[in-house]
């Protein structure tokens, strides 16, 4: 079975983030990238069916900072391939990223067609559209998003999946492949992996770089404006040390009577 | 511009969602500044009565079969397509739902139209839509000029109020879609969450953790509070995924929405997701290193501190004042 995972650097958010001086981008000076969350449980998803079935895992990732140490990673954690994918702005839109793969991915031997093509179903730099809804049309896979728990039945050529609704229900799916899932989670957080298997795949060199095929352009969505969101309210700061912001609190408590 | 709005109607297992009565609003406030109609697009099976109740529209466009009861996103997607293909709608609004996530995904990859995601403000400057979004996990606010269309919407739940009721019944017109499903992707069944301990959509004070608490070992002190306010436990999506709490206990978008007296976030950042499942609790305060996330703008009262000292703190003085 080939598994083709999509993975992708989005802003880390837990740094502060800074508009730059256009006022309708991220300040690239402040910017700290991080693999996309979602992205690394695709990745997980990937790594546990080729342990159950020995699958053959493809990482695929457009060029973005840091984005060897992600591919790195995922070669020690037992990726068999990984790819990246130069010429895209790292900045770009995700309809402009999904069409960049969609023109690239079939020129690159060995990649095309997958049994299984796992990307995060979602990241938080997705102000135009999912990579998977989007690429997925555009090489004519179905889709299902918001999937965990993905099991693989190779005679049969299907896959059973489950996908979160809301309140803690999910639906089970049963899919035909080959097939594009969107990756809400796993059944545990994405492995550890040794820093020493890490360079040892450095060492090893394995990334293959691959330059962007140009496909149909894609006009950006025109931002006119990005500012920090300016909250119609905002809550009362307590100040001081943790014990009297405790005692502060427990008199707010008291007074509407919650304790 | 000359074509009109479309809202999507959402169900979801035989019952209408609220997020579709929001996006009537939003969508009927929108085809007015506009002078054009409101059209409802319902797809499903046996839904006649949703269909007339669809009040704020002025018409609705429904299609009756089987297999649109729960339909895919796949068989939705193209179901919507093939009609957006014939009337050509200037703007559909869908909302940023885990029941429509796959048709909203789907929807503009398949017409070639754009998608502007978790839009908060819609409203139309010199005949031009301008709209207003949310952007990596709430820290950012952007607006977007999408000109007259056709574009697709995803509107956050919590946007609109629901209209008022007595709008008048919509002319409703039934119409015929190839639904022919190839796809491959069928749902076997639902799975109901397995019964927890604990409701936490019962309980009148909620101690909610997030990425911020940085282990499990850390519960024990919200456990704790949580156990000095005769309240429980819950968690954002990060606490999830890390196994630290069972899915009951999430509170947000793949989770349940609470209502408690009091909500105490801790360590939790306030992304979209998770603020519609809680934010209209009635006493919130919130517990995080970062003076600038989100968690502020909606919490009554706001700690930046390390949320661990600030539970442990309050505990000792909650059980200071119960004797």
């Amino acid at each position: 079975m080939k598994i083709l995972v999509l993975m992708k650097m989005v802003p880390d958010i837990v740094e502060e983030l800074e508009v730059a001086g256009d006022g309708s981008s991220l300040d690239p000076e402040y910017l700290r990238f991080i693999v996309n969350e979602r992205d690394d449980y695709a990745l997980e998803q990937s790594l546990l069916l080729k342990d159950r079935l020995g699958a053959t895992v493809t990482v695929v990732a457009l060029e973005a900072p840091e984005i060897d140490d992600v591919l790195h990673t995922a070669l020690a954690k037992g990726a068999d391939r990984a790819i990246r994918v130069s010429g895209v702005d790292v900045m770009a839109g995700t309809r402009a990223k999904a069409a960049a793969l969609a023109a690239t991915l079939p020129g690159v031997p060995g990649v095309l067609p997958a049994d299984l093509v796992l990307s995060g179903c979602q990241a938080i730099d997705d102000l135009d559209g999912f990579v998977g809804p989007l690429l997925s049309s555009a090489i004519g896979l179905p889709y299902l998003g918001l999937v965990s728990r993905i099991k693989v039945d190779p005679a049969a050529g299907t896959a059973v999946v489950a996908k979160e609704y809301a309140g803690g229900v999910m639906g089970r799916f049963e899919v035909t492949l080959p097939a594009f899932l969107g990756v809400q989670g796993c059944e545990k957080p994405p492995r550890y992996v040794p820093i020493a298997k890490v360079r040892a795949a450095i060492a090893a060199g394995g990334i293959e770089a691959v330059p962007a095929a140009s496909g149909p352009a894609v006009t950006p969505l025109a931002v006119g404006a990005m500012a920090k969101p300016v909250a119609a309210g905002h809550a009362e700061m307590l100040e001081g040390s943790v014990r009297d912001v405790a005692e502060r609190l427990a008199d707010v408590l008291a007074a509407r009577g919650l304790i | 511009m000359a074509g009109n709005v479309w809202i999507v109607a959402e169900h979801w297992r035989g019952t209408a969602s609220d997020a579709t009565r929001e996006l009537l609003a939003v969508g009927r406030g929108l085809a007015d500044s506009l002078g054009v109609r409101l059209e409802a697009v319902l797809l499903g099976h046996g839904m006649r009565g949703l269909a007339a109740s669809l009040g704020p529209a002025d018409a609705v466009l429904y299609v009756d079969h089987p297999t649109l009861a729960d339909a895919t996103g796949l068989v939705a997607s193209r179901a919507v397509a093939a009609l957006a293909s014939e009337r050509a709608p200037a703007v559909i609004l869908l909302p940023t739902t885990n029941v429509s996530w796959d048709l909203l995904g789907l929807l503009p990859a398949r017409l070639g139209v754009p998608l502007v995601n978790f839009c908060r403000e819609v409203e139309v400057v010199d005949g031009a839509l301008r709209v207003g979004s949310l952007l990596y996990g709430g820290k950012m606010a952007v607006t977007v000029d999408a000109g007259p269309g056709p574009v697709v919407l995803a509107i956050l739940p919590g946007t609109g109020t629901a209209p008022a009721p007595g709008a008048p019944e919509p002319h409703v017109e039934d119409v015929a879609v190839d639904l022919a499903d190839d796809s491959g992707v069928r749902l076997v069944a639902y799975e109901e969450p397995e019964a927890g301990d604990v409701d936490i959509t019962q309980q009148d004070a909620l101690v909610a953790v997030g990425r911020g608490i940085s282990s499990e070992a850390n519960l024990e002190v919200a456990e704790d509070l949580a156990d000095a306010l005769g309240g429980a436990v819950c968690g954002s999506r990060p606490v999830i995924d890390q196994g630290w709490l069972p899915l009951v206990r999430q509170v947000g978008k793949s989770g349940l929405t609470v209502k408690p007296r009091l909500y105490i976030a801790a360590g939790v950042s306030g992304a979209p997701e998770h603020v519609e499942g809680m934010k209209d609790s009635e006493l919130i305060i919130a517990v995080n290193t970062d003076a600038g996330a989100p968690i502020f703008s909606i919490a009554h009262y706001g700690i930046v501190d390390d949320a661990t000292d600030v539970l442990e703190a309050l505990a000792e003085a909650v059980r200071k004042r119960k004797g």
